[in-house]
């Protein structure tokens, strides 16, 4: 019932709840040592933009520095401000992690999807997708997990009882709530183009040889870049990653949120962070790269779509990192802007020309027509769109609006 | 093993319930409505309602509570509110009977129906068919049967955006409104003291 696995379809005996059990176990350690290494790439790789050495010193290339800060992070001080909401102060930092690890349990990491293979791979004798759980409603429960998130930035900052980190919560939320709309219109529009909601079947749609041989089946070609480059923009937003981290500016905010925490649970907020953005990459994959799906070169084909996930992965999260190290960080106003008046139409428009065409082929329009059509429907609405934005910009110079 | 999510998803729900009415604090009042939504969300999934569930998540508890929560933060309503007068007289009282009233029809209903109680029958939120998934059905029913009522409630949302809009507007022949008496010329130093002529 919850799950497409042909694991759980069967009957359930001691094996299958061992070996759900074992994958558990599995996502939770990759995901942890997939963060710590996370975080000691982007330190490492940000000092290599910036001619630094970055961290050298805890075990080769500085890779265990994480941990160290980890156990130092642990016999620190646990300080929990006077004016503090006690309760709710201890709280917010668990909300921050749980979400961020739940996201991680639809993403398919592995799989053998080769050769026209469907993706499922023997464990101890029984069939099963190397992934968590395969829900029907798959996606949205990544929707609704990153809509929860707000609730551990909100409830930080405010339990703090002091001015700085309710702002900066304030603004991280506003932030947050305001770019899920960019990325569920982008999600729908993979949703649209692949016909399914479930992670397993949005990979398998996009597994297979792929147009002219050698072209692969990605929805990131199949939704027409609009989608993926929404997704990716919104995504950084929604991590609250650079160009987009107003939610940290240290110049105005001191630290925002998690000023007033220390010790484990400012940990955790940190944690938290680098295990988003390690999740959100698995999800791009997963949306427009096809997830584990790829050609075996040799040897078997289920070590290769873990191989395909990991490579896709780290090109996503070094590109978060470049961009972090590249681009200053933009004023508020810019960010609402950008949010509001271009990725939210623009991500509703290409939604309904996707539509459109898929209409069309169905029902067999004229392709000249509805491509003319489109086009002047779509700058129709780009027309009053820049209009609206101009009078909304004159009326508040003449001071008519504040 | 459905009694047992069920009976733990109603005790959260439950919980959540009383936490609602019971705090003081109005925001931990919020904290604990978002347990009673998700323990809701959970008896969707245990009665196969899969969507309903994700949707429950992601409208109230994702967008609802936050807003919720956002007023709260911006208008700074904190522990200081006065829970002791009553808005409106004898509102506990009549609250509290009234309670009493729904609690004793249900156990009326449970006592007097014995076992007719108990129908078997499919639930109203379960699958219609194993083969084609919730979501299709869904949506095959909003864009056939249902395209008109979608229609009109897609109008009445946009309707509702443009109000809300129109209504925040100023209008353009409003006079700014003058600062209160009170915030004025109130004789005050200045916060910051001017520095002296050579106090540096």
């Amino acid at each position: 019932m919850l799950s497409g696995d042909p694991l759980l379809s069967g009957q359930i005996d001691l094996a299958v709840v061992l070996i759900v059990l074992l994958k558990v176990v599995a996502v939770f350690a990759f995901l942890l040592v997939a963060t710590m290494l996370m975080i000691w790439f982007e330190r490492k790789v940000v000092s290599d933009f910036q001619n630094r050495v970055g961290p050298n010193t805890a075990g080769p290339f500085g890779i265990l520095q994480t941990l160290a800060d980890g156990i130092k992070f642990f016999f620190k001080e646990d300080l929990i401000p006077d004016r503090a909401e006690r309760r709710v102060c201890i709280l917010a930092p668990l909300l921050t992690v749980v979400p961020a690890f739940l996201l991680f349990t639809i993403v398919p990491f592995g799989g053998d999807f080769s050769n026209g293979h469907d993706g499922s791979v023997e464990l101890f004798g029984h069939t099963t997708y190397l992934q968590l759980a395969d829900p029907a409603i798959g996606i949205l429960f990544a929707l609704a997990m990153s809509s929860i998130a707000v609730y551990g930035v909100m409830l930080a900052g405010w339990s703090s009882g002091s001015k700085y980190p309710l702002l900066g919560s304030v603004r991280a939320s506003a932030q947050m709530v305001s770019y899920e709309a960019a990325l569920g219109l982008s999600v729908c529009a993979v949703v649209l183009t692949t016909g399914t909601l479930s992670t397993h079947g949005i990979v398998m749609a996009q597994a297979g040889s792929g147009w002219g041989g050698f072209i692969p089946h990605w929805n990131l070609i199949a939704t027409g870049f609009v989608p993926f480059v929404v997704f990716l923009l919104a995504s950084q937003a929604e991590l609250n990653r650079p160009p987009f981290d107003l939610v940290e500016a240290e110049q105005e905010l001191v630290g925002s949120y998690h000023t007033e925490y220390s010790s484990i649970r400012f940990a955790l907020f940190f944690v938290a962070e680098f295990m988003n953005s390690v999740t959100m990459a698995a999800i791009i994959v997963t949306l427009f790269l096809g997830g584990p799906a790829g050609p075996a070169l040799l040897g078997p084909g289920w070590l290769w779509g873990i191989i395909w996930f990991l490579l896709k992965m780290t090109a996503f999260l070094f590109l978060f990192v470049w961009v972090r190290s590249t681009l200053p960080r933009v004023r508020y106003d810019q960010l609402m802007d950008l949010g509001w008046k271009v990725l939210i139409p623009l991500s509703l428009g290409w939604l309904l020309l996707l539509a459109t065409f898929w209409v069309a082929r169905d029902q067999q329009w004229n392709g000249f027509v509805t491509v003319a059509l489109g086009a002047v429907v779509g700058l129709t609405g780009y027309g009053l769109l820049k209009g609206a934005i101009a009078t909304s910009k004159a009326r508040r110079l003449e001071g008519v609006v504040d | 093993m459905e009694t047992v999510v069920f009976i733990v998803s109603a005790l959260i729900v439950l919980a959540g319930g009383l936490g609602v009415v019971s705090s003081r604090n109005p925001v931990h009042a919020a904290l604990s409505l978002i347990a009673t939504l998700f323990g809701i969300a959970v008896l969707f999934l245990n009665l196969g309602a899969q969507l309903l569930a994700v949707v429950q998540v992601i409208v109230y508890t994702g967008a609802i509570v936050v807003l919720i929560l956002f007023v709260m933060m911006l208008l700074g309503v904190d522990s200081e509110e006065d829970l002791e007068t009553e808005p409106l007289v004898g509102q506990r009282l009549l609250a509290g009977l009234i309670g009493l009233l729904f609690l004793g029809a249900v156990l009326a209903i449970i006592i007097l129906g014995k076992d007719a109680i108990v129908t078997g029958s499919q639930s109203v939120t379960g699958a219609i068919s194993p083969t084609i998934s919730n979501i299709s059905q869904i949506g095959t029913a909003l864009f056939t049967t249902y395209v008109f009522a979608l229609e009109v409630t897609a109008g009445l949302l946009t309707i509702a955006v443009v109000g809300a809009v129109v209504l925040s507007r100023r209008p353009d022949d409003l006079a700014p409104i003058p600062e209160p008496e009170s915030m004025i010329n109130m004789g005050d130093e200045p916060l910051t003291a001017i520095p002296e002529e050579g106090a540096h």
